[in-house]
């Protein structure tokens, strides 16, 4: 960890109220500026404990604490750096290391989720067996949505009209795999907004999961691959849907700056968030009315880690007839953060619940958001509390959920909002 | 076994175990609050969840003669809540819950780690805030309000915690929970305890004043070339008769900061800029901002902006809010100064920081609170540098002499707590903190209760934690008697 990044934290403690695991336990050592201290205990010669371990593992990665900064602290290079130096020398539990290697095994690897479709569907049933054995496997069956029907997309989709911009799709693991429509809507509005979409078919995962999880050398690897397949492509400009991605692979340069070549090419690459690129290029396609009540939810990976807050709702809100609503606490991590709600299903479930609790509190007939992960964690949450208010109260803790790229969809084709969406709370 | 791991012991008895923190590396990111620059690991930590916890807590520890320090959310810039290492951190930063709101009545009733913002928060769509408003005010708790006795730029109009906060429930040093009320007849103890800095006890319930959010607020953003004008502006507003909600200056240096961290897009080229807030009926409200208006240009303003909406507003506000940690942009380390100076002195003792700065070689940014003469001169240095830090300390306490010289304070807002012990004596004789200590003593005795804070020295019945030998000279001389 490099000393020169915590010295940047003056301990004014404006980080606190943002941070995720302070507002559940309201300790120091559990947010942003308590982890600096303990990163600093470990720059001073504090060895990697297993409560250092513990505290530092506890951090969602949701960058609201870079967001609320006043001083300009880089938690964000701060945490990736911990993160990789825990994985190295701390010893974690044989349990723990099985969860985590079982994960980094799956996740990252399409097919491998493609063939993991139909247990994962078994596994809800078994959900109480697996909460029993681990924790971690319980939370991973409650969150896995209900098989998608595989979209096969094109490798190369032309513009509707006059060619405005020819751009790359990052189709991602998740995304690709368990919202496949949220992809396939991304094309169709692209495509009507006068862009080339090319879809480079062997494109891997981009890196995301890894280097958010401290696993340095397969981040890299993974990051050099998309680079290479982008590359390939021909294209200038990435589009990405999924904004934890998204945030990754802007981040390639800083992730491959021990190897000069490599920076070089990642910098080369324009990557946009969907949002962002289509605020950039400006509406051209018809918006047709889409009545219908959205609470839009600030995927922390695109709020915080890339900034996008404005564009999502500027999209959203120049449809005609949508109605868009503000969550309460939007700066506050819904709990999902990437591989959290595995890895420590306990304090991701509280923070699920607050946030569906706010989310319901909307009203809205929709929630939507760029982050799949963010998704699968409300919809989980949402469907819990109907559960516990007996289900047999209908409309209480339903809602569905939908990609911001599937509403645009909708309203620039001009279907009824009734086909959005899954329902969250029936979940099958 | 030492009395502190006996009553450590015990602790099981009062908290479960996710409540009580003994681990090293926990303890030591309690080590201190917003003043880094002093640090003491503390001896164990308790987070409590009761006023009823905090009590049992503040029994063991007058049992065990172990002295207790109570801390917020860290906040504090005096290091009032910098932990023994032989003692008791009393963390409230669990007890966050708004026990009642009562709109008829305008008061609200916390505990006290709630945050100051979140009050606001709660009643805003009511139509009414909590009127104290320090830069800190999204974490700064209101135990840490009601301790430091808690200002903020809008208290120039509206006063400070004092004036907001109708009842105390609180922990006295040997561990009774007591009630404090305005109403109470007699010595005003309530104001007594408010800004106490942690030393007769534990506050454990907040009542405050609930205020009417005012009708209109016009925020004006008045740049001049140098921060005379600004100092000869705000002389004419308050000699005109007006009182505005705020008057805040930043000098050159700490724009240049909030700039680099916040972009808060201030006029270019400005030496000084005043936020000058004006709250009120309408009526009210146009005629002195015409008057603002004329002052200011008169008195050289080269640009005037009026926040035209609540977002231009929270614009002008960013600058000025984030300025302490913005620093943290342009300088590696600082000191935030906190002294208080009689409004016509600005401009010579801005002409003595000046003249500090160049025989030391060391840059001081200024934001203050203009209005009630409150500076916050911000003292920067590089802590790699060798011997720079105390250089600082050597400025940052000499213009503490200048504030004195001319008739002023060591302390607006921010308060004493360890940082100022020091400079009591400069401001006190013997016979005055004499007379502060009987305070301290008729509530803690034993001087178990934040020991080591506001006064200079150990002396009298105070700082010295566990029981005293023998009888205190102030009693044998016949002077003091003890309770």
């Amino acid at each position: 960890m490099d000393p020169e990044l915590i010295k940047d934290c003056v301990h004014c403690g404006f980080c606190l109220p943002t941070c995720p695991t302070y507002v559940l336990w309201g300790e120091e050592m559990d947010s942003p500026r308590g982890r600096i201290q303990l990163m600093d205990q470990h720059v001073q010669g504090v060895p990697v404990t297993d409560v250092m371990a513990g505290h530092l593992d506890a951090c969602l990665g949701c960058m609201a604490c870079v967001t609320a900064c006043p001083s300009g602290v880089q938690y964000d290079r701060l945490i990736e750096q911990a993160r990789a130096v825990v994985e190295e020398e701390h010893v974690r539990t044989p349990q723990e290391r099985a969860i985590r290697g079982m994960v980094f095994a799956l996740f990252p690897y399409r097919r491998r989720l493609r063939a993991m479709r139909l247990p994962m569907a078994l596994s809800r049933r078994m959900r109480p067996f697996l909460d029993r054995v681990n924790p971690s496997l319980g939370a991973m069956a409650e969150l896995a949505p209900p098989p998608a029907t595989p979209v096969r997309l094109p490798p190369l989709v032309r513009a509707r009209g006059p060619r405005r911009a020819t751009v790359g799709l990052l189709t991602g693991c998740v995304q690709g795999e368990f919202f496949p429509q949220v992809n396939a809507a991304t094309v169709r509005v692209l495509a009507l907004e006068g862009c080339d979409v090319v879809i480079p078919p062997r494109q891997g995962c981009c890196g995301a999961l890894s280097l958010h999880s401290g696993r340095d050398a397969e981040a890299r690897k993974f990051a050099k691959r998309t680079i290479a397949a982008f590359e390939r492509a021909r294209v200038g400009t990435v589009v990405v849907n999924a904004a934890g991605c998204g945030s990754s692979m802007k981040d390639y340069a800083e992730v491959l700056k021990d190897e000069p070549g490599w920076a070089k090419r990642a910098a080369a690459l324009r990557v946009r968030d969907l949002s962002e690129f289509l605020v950039e290029l400006g509406p051209a396609a018809e918006r047709h009315p889409l009545p219908v009540s959205v609470a839009y939810h600030d995927a922390c990976h695109l709020a915080h880690a890339q900034g996008v807050r404005s564009q999502p709702r500027e999209l959203l809100a120049a449809i005609p007839g949508l109605d868009l609503r503000e969550i309460a606490e939007s700066a506050i991590c819904c709990g999902s953060a990437g591989t959290y709600n595995l890895f420590q299903p306990e304090a991701a479930r509280e923070l699920g619940d607050r946030k569906a609790e706010r989310v319901l509190a909307t009203g809205a007939e929709l929630l939507v958001s760029a982050n799949p992960g963010c998704t699968m964690q409300i919809a989980a949450a949402a469907r819990r509390m109907q559960i516990a208010a007996g289900s047999r109260r209908a409309g209480k803790g339903e809602i569905r959920v939908a990609h911001t790229a599937e509403v645009l969809d909708a309203s620039l084709r001009g279907r009824p909002p009734g086909s959005l969406g899954q329902v969250a709370g029936s979940g099958r | 076994m030492s009395t502190l791991q006996r009553l450590t012991e015990r602790l099981s008895e009062i908290l479960d175990q996710d409540s009580v923190i003994t681990d090293p590396v926990r303890l030591r990111t309690y080590d201190c609050d917003g003043l880094t620059y002093h640090r003491a690991t503390p001896g164990v930590v308790v987070l409590p969840d009761s006023a009823e916890q905090i009590a049992a807590v503040v029994r063991l520890c007058d049992e065990y003669g172990v002295p207790f320090v109570a801390r917020g959310s860290g906040t504090g810039l005096s290091g009032g809540a910098l932990p023994r290492t032989d003692g008791v951190l009393i963390v409230t930063s669990r007890m966050r819950r708004i026990l009642e709101i009562d709109i008829p009545n305008r008061r609200a009733v916390v505990e006290p780690g709630v945050t100051n913002l979140a009050i606001t928060e709660a009643v805003r769509d009511q139509g009414y805030y909590y009127a104290p408003d320090p830069s800190s005010q999204q974490i700064c708790s209101i135990g840490g309000n009601v301790a430091e006795n808690s200002g903020g730029a809008h208290c120039l109009k509206y006063g400070f915690t004092v004036n907001h906060v109708l009842e105390i429930e609180l922990v006295t040093p040997d561990g009774e929970i007591v009630c404090l009320s305005e109403h109470d007849p007699g010595y005003d103890l309530l104001g007594a305890f408010i800004g106490s800095e942690g030393t007769l006890g534990i506050a454990t319930k907040v009542t405050v004043r609930l205020s009417r959010t005012p009708e209109t607020v016009t925020t004006v953003l008045a740049a001049f070339d140098d921060i005379e004008g600004g100092g000869r502006a705000v002389s004419a507003i308050i000699g005109a008769g007006i009182v505005p909600a705020a008057i805040e200056m930043m000098d050159a240096l700490a724009i240049e900061a909030a700039e680099a961290a916040v972009s808060c897009g201030y006029p270019e080229g400005a030496g000084a800029v005043l936020v000058v807030e004006l709250d009120g009926p309408h009526a009210e409200v146009d005629h002195q901002f015409a008057e603002v208006d004329r002052i200011c240009r008169e008195a050289g303003a080269f640009e005037i902006r009026v926040a035209a909406s609540a977002e231009e507003r929270a614009a002008i506000w960013r600058g000025r809010k984030s300025a302490f940690a913005a620093v943290g942009r342009i300088s590696p380390a600082y000191i935030v100064q906190d002294g208080v100076v009689p409004r016509t002195s600005l401009p010579e003792v801005l002409a003595g920081i000046d003249r500090l700065q160049e025989e030391f070689g060391i840059r001081v940014a200024n934001v203050f609170h203009a209005g009630d003469g409150n500076l916050h001169p911000l003292v920067l240095f590089d802590d790699a540098v060798p011997g720079q830090g105390e250089q600082a300390e050597a400025v940052s306490g000499r213009i503490l002499d200048l504030c004195i010289e001319h008739g002023g304070s060591i302390t607006g807002e921010h308060g004493v707590g360890v940082d100022k012990s020091r400079y009591m004596s400069r401001m006190f004789s013997e016979e005055d903190l004499d007379t502060m200590q009987l305070v301290r003593c008729a509530f803690d005795p034993k001087g178990l209760s934040n020991p080591g804070k506001v006064f200079p020295t150990p002396r009298l019945c105070g700082e010295v934690p566990g029981v005293r030998k023998g009888v205190h000279p102030l009693v044998e001389s016949g002077l003091a008697e003890q309770f």
